[in-house]
């Protein structure tokens, strides 16, 4: 077999080489180049070489102390929003109803969260959560209990978790009921049959069911909580001290804030890592749940 | 162990019916004995499923009662009736083996564990699953689930009757007849009620002692594959079992002979007491009617003739009507003018539908 050399070839990839250069190396090795650098400003860089790096990664200074606190509190977000959604929509999937009308008008009171743009759910919460003019602020001030989002981390944590699983349960919810419909009658029928109780259908017919949807929403539910940021932003600007800054939060107060680029490019490419890191594990045990299903079914 | 009894049973899924025409279960009153293989054979749509999950309780009939032996079991949920049901698409819980499936509706019953896995035993041997037991439900092919469906409810000592919707379609044609012959044998041996709903007349008459013919909503005949072949109670009946179906001809009738566009044809009995105003019709199978030479019988023009194996049916125009009827053995036709003769002793006379019963030619003759 001959293979006729042409080189015109090279024209035809050529678009995606420039769309890909410009839109992810280009930008991407910005970063790695300030993240090796220092600058005072005025256009003038310093050779710093993985400085930035041993100081982000070394906890007990101020930079590496900031982006641990900042990573942690994180990372304890996205667990109490993944405790706290993945139940949640399940149990709302499975009170949704599954015929009629209702149908239709549940799905589309479901999606409208889903709908509201980032920024515009902070605000919504940011008066919605204030003591003086907002309602919940003020009917649960008024109850005598002490509630105030921008004084007090514990009211800041709340409104921030409780305005999270406001706009994003349906999420879950859609992705749960997307599963539980794929479920024949006859399951349920047969169930009834073999006097199988409400929770051994649950256990034995709608959650192995679900089983891959809810991977999708737990990957999905992790990666925005993991980089949320126009939320809180909104809301308490990470505040009250350092309560509410997340990764992300941080990320722009050292960039934009402190015109730190290293180090800020430093934390970017940290931050970046971790993200395709838990990519990785999510991916691998799905492709694994698969692999092992295909095996079984051969 | 029980016979069913359906009183008066009628089942609308709109509220409030108004007419015959709302209702998806006209009314039926039918006894399926303890111990007996029913097929309930109709089209798709005629209602069968509805009855089926009416006997098993996933549906509330409108009107009427069931009872089980002399109990009124009517607004019993499913799982307080001893009734098993196996769909038409194999049911198993996929995260369990193949022992823990078939022991489901035991634990579910709180049954001790040492009498489940004796139970679970045997129902295994005998619809050989033994050893497959200890895999995975959900590794198997269609038809091995389909037995751990029926399985589960074979095991279930106190079963009175196992209602079948479908249980074949989604099975390998040549696997079909094994799990059909499974059946009759589980079912000779257990002393089970057993009915079986299908679309397939091989189906229904090969597993059946009686068959149970529906259509539109309503049981149109009862009876044994022979009596359903031989004597059709409903056009339907005539058309819808047998291969090629009956062949069913407008006419009317003097005395004992019937007109077909001015043919004569002799009956064996007389139908003094014909409804008037009603649609009459003649209905005679492929299966008693011969074609012959030009002159013989009723003229007709042949169009074509199809080669069954066991038989050859010649396609015939019969004034206009397709009819079929059978090629004997060394009857050669002649370009496509030919007869048919029929057999008077197997042609029925239908009103609107309904079979009229003859009365013997000599009482006609006052």
């Amino acid at each position: 077999m001959n293979k006729t050399v042409n080189q015109k070839a090279w024209f035809l990839v050529l678009p995606v080489f420039v769309v890909v250069a410009f839109s992810a190396i280009v930008p991407l090795m910005t970063v790695v180049n300030y993240s090796v650098q220092d600058t005072f400003g005025n256009n003038q860089f310093f050779w710093n070489g993985v400085g930035w790096f041993q100081e982000l990664l070394d906890p007990s200074t101020e930079l590496g102390g900031r982006f641990f606190d900042a990573l942690w509190r994180n990372l304890a977000f996205s667990a109490v929003i993944l405790a706290i959604e993945i139940p949640l929509g399940i149990v709302v999937a499975l009170s949704m109803p599954r015929h009629g009308w209702t149908v239709a008008f549940s799905l589309v009171v479901m999606a409208l969260p889903l709908l509201i743009p980032w920024n515009v759910v902070g605000t919504i919460w940011q008066v919605f959560a204030r003591g003086d003019i907002g309602l919940l602020g003020w009917v649960v001030n008024h109850l005598g209990v002490a509630y105030n989002y921008v004084l007090d981390p514990a009211s800041a944590w709340i409104t921030i978790v409780v305005m999270d699983v406001w706009h994003w349960t349906s999420l879950v919810a859609l992705l749960c009921y997307a599963g539980l419909k794929s479920i024949p009658d006859a399951y349920y029928q047969a169930a009834r049959i073999d006097g199988a109780s409400r929770l051994a259908v649950f256990t034995t017919i709608q959650l192995p069911k679900m089983r891959r949807v809810l991977l999708i929403a737990v990957l999905l539910r992790f990666m925005d909580s993991f980089m949320i940021y126009t939320e809180p932003f909104v809301l308490t600007g990470g505040g009250p001290g350092n309560a509410t800054t997340y990764v992300s939060i941080d990320l722009v107060k050292l960039a934009l804030g402190q015109f730190d680029l290293g180090k800020a490019a430093a934390m970017s490419i940290v931050y970046n890592l971790v993200i395709l890191a838990v990519c990785w594990v999510f991916y691998t045990v799905m492709v694994n749940a698969d692999a092992e299903k295909k095996e079984v079914e051969a | 162990m029980a016979r069913i009894v359906l009183d008066e049973l009628a089942h609308s899924y709109k509220p409030g019916p108004k007419g015959p025409q709302d209702y998806a279960l006209k009314r039926i009153d039918h006894v399926w004995r303890q111990g007996g293989a029913y097929a309930l054979l109709g089209p798709s749509g005629c209602g069968k499923t509805t009855l089926l999950n009416i006997i098993s309780g996933l549906v509330v009939p409108t009107e009427g009662r069931i009872l089980f032996d002399d109990r009124d079991v009517t607004r019993l949920p499913t799982e307080a009736r001893n009734i098993a049901q196996v769909f038409q698409f194999p049911v198993v819980y996929d995260t369990m083996t193949v022992r823990e499936n078939l022991a489901f509706p035991l634990k579910n019953r709180r049954v001790e564990a040492s009498v489940v896995r004796r139970r679970v035993e045997e129902i295994a041997r005998l619809l050989g699953l033994s050893r497959v037991l200890d895999r995975r439900a959900n590794n198997l092919t269609a038809d091995m689930k389909q037995k751990i469906s029926l399985g589960r409810g074979l095991v279930r000592p106190d079963v009175a009757a196992i209602l079948f919707d479908e249980p074949l379609t989604v099975i390998d044609p040549h696997l079909k007849w094994q799990l059909r012959s499974t059946l009759k044998e589980i079912h000779r041996e257990l002393d089970l009620t057993m009915i079986y709903v299908t679309h397939d007349q091989t189906e229904a008459l090969t597993f059946a002692d009686e068959v149970v013919v529906m259509y539109d909503g309503a049981v149109v005949q009862t009876g044994t594959p022979d009596a359903l072949f031989e004597r059709p109670e409903h056009t339907f009946v005539g058309h819808f079992i047998g291969s090629p179906g009956m062949n069913v001809l407008p006419c009317t009738v003097e005395g004992t002979t019937a007109r077909v566009d001015g043919q004569t044809i002799p009956l064996a009995g007389a139908y003094p007491d014909l409804p008037q105003g009603r649609r009459i019709e003649l209905g005679v199978r492929p299966e008693f009617t011969t074609l012959a030479a030009k002159g013989a019988g009723l003229p007709v023009r042949v169009k074509r003739i199809d080669d069954l194996g066991r038989v050859r049916i010649a396609r015939v125009d019969l004034g206009g009507r397709p009819f079929a009827a059978t090629v004997p053995e060394g009857v050669a036709v002649d370009g496509d003018e030919a007869s048919v003769i029929l057999d008077p002793t197997r042609v029925h006379i239908y009103a609107d539908g309904h079979l009229v019963a003859a009365l013997p030619a000599g009482a006609t003759a006052a």
